[in-house]
């Protein structure tokens, strides 16, 4: 994402962070939350799942920043994310 | 693709534990996937009301959802709490029976724009009308989606569908004005691609005591879409682009037009007194209950 400028409280601001779950058997491939993920941090995997539609796989799990929004968007109730504390983060 | 970087993230300890979705405890899991289409908007709209009923603060044992008869009909199937799915178009008048018979119950009533408007349009003119406190949800998709993508009262002008396949030459109802001149104290308008709004709006909706309506824009993929070269995802970008957000805004220039912009936002929040309080000041009396002629 593109500032047009560097916020003066860049440096101060802890940016959050989010492990995205995937309920891969409920997915039925609208392509929802890889088209309107902010980050762009999904994308169609290439396994079927038993209904033989494609479900998302996470290609940058790093750059979630547990926005929900995913979730929200979400009409199977397929995919969810949880905040990841700055430590688990570090030993992980 | 490399299937190795695929599984490269996932957790050795979750793989085995079942993934439970936040919204698990409010749907009956044993019925999901449900029967939506792939996408369908329906679900996100009642994703978005499920999280607004959590948020709320009202007391879910006591919340009903009552629905009618069409594809967003279906969600009183999925939802964990009482709830019921009625005859065609009798939502509402299902809804204000059990509100007058127990005030003490929160009732939503989630349907389609088929539903609410064109077989049942009469009670949702005289609900607003009276005031009842309902929480009116409607799932527009432009279509009747559930039997095979008909014209309904709602689509827009120029859509094709399988009964007008040059093309509908009716103008659509403008729904928010529709519940404004019948006298519905709260209304508001959005699309499921503004999900955040729209579940702020809903809590606030269901936490009105009068009567309040939301429409919320929903793609219809497979019925409506389809006839008119519109997958969803093409359908959620012309939301994207064509919709403004204006609260406030006059429900005069509210008309469903793709070719110019769709308003959204919340245009009326009022107080006005509810059917039960204007029944009880008017018709039960203090003198009726002690059994006195007044």
């Amino acid at each position: 994402m593109g500032f047009w400028r560097i916020p003066l409280d860049t440096t101060d601001i802890d940016i959050a962070r989010g492990r995205v779950h995937i309920l891969e058997e409920r997915c039925k491939g609208c392509g929802y939350c890889i088209e309107f993920c902010p980050k762009k941090a999904l994308a169609f995997s290439s396994k079927f799942n038993q209904k033989g539609y494609h479900p998302p796989y996470m290609i940058k799990p790093d750059e979630c920043v547990n926005c929900h929004y995913c979730e929200i968007i979400c009409p199977e109730f397929a995919i969810f994310s949880v905040e990841v504390e700055p430590a688990e983060e570090k030993q992980a | 693709m490399n299937p190795k970087d695929q599984n490269k993230y996932e957790e050795p300890n979750m793989v085995d534990t079942p993934l439970h979705h936040p919204l698990d405890d409010l749907l009956r899991t044993d019925r999901i996937p449900h029967i939506w289409c792939p996408g369908c908007g329906i679900g996100t709209a009642f994703s978005a009301c499920l999280q607004a009923m959590r948020t709320s603060g009202l007391d879910l044992e006591k919340t009903v959802m009552v629905s009618g008869i069409g594809c967003s009909g279906r969600g009183a199937g999925y939802v964990k709490l009482d709830s019921y799915h009625t005859t065609h178009g009798r939502a509402i008048p299902f809804a204000t029976g059990m509100k007058l018979a127990n005030p003490d119950l929160n009732v939503v009533v989630f349907s389609g724009d088929g539903d609410l408007f064109a077989i049942g349009g009469n009670h949702f003119i005289h609900a607003a009308r009276r005031n009842m406190a309902l929480t009116v949800v409607c799932v527009n998709n432009f279509t009747y989606g559930m039997t095979g993508g008909q014209v309904a009262a709602t689509t827009p002008y120029q859509a094709k569908t399988t009964t007008t396949p040059r093309g509908n030459h009716e103008a659509p109802f403008n729904l928010p004005l529709l519940a404004y001149a019948s006298g519905a104290t709260l209304i508001a308008r959005w699309t499921i691609l503004h999900a955040r709004d729209l579940t702020e709006c809903l809590k606030q909706a269901l936490q009105h005591s009068g009567f309040s309506f939301v429409e919320i824009l929903s793609p219809c993929p497979v019925n409506y879409g389809r006839r008119n070269r519109q997958s969803a995802l093409d359908m959620l970008k012309m939301f994207q682009d064509k919709c403004i957000i204006q609260n406030n805004a006059s429900p005069a220039d509210l008309e469903m037009d793709f070719a110019k912009r769709i308003v959204l936002g919340k245009f009326v929040h009022v107080q006005r007194p509810t059917c039960i309080e204007t029944y009880d000041k008017t018709c039960r009396l203090a003198d009726f209950s002690k059994g006195k002629a007044a």
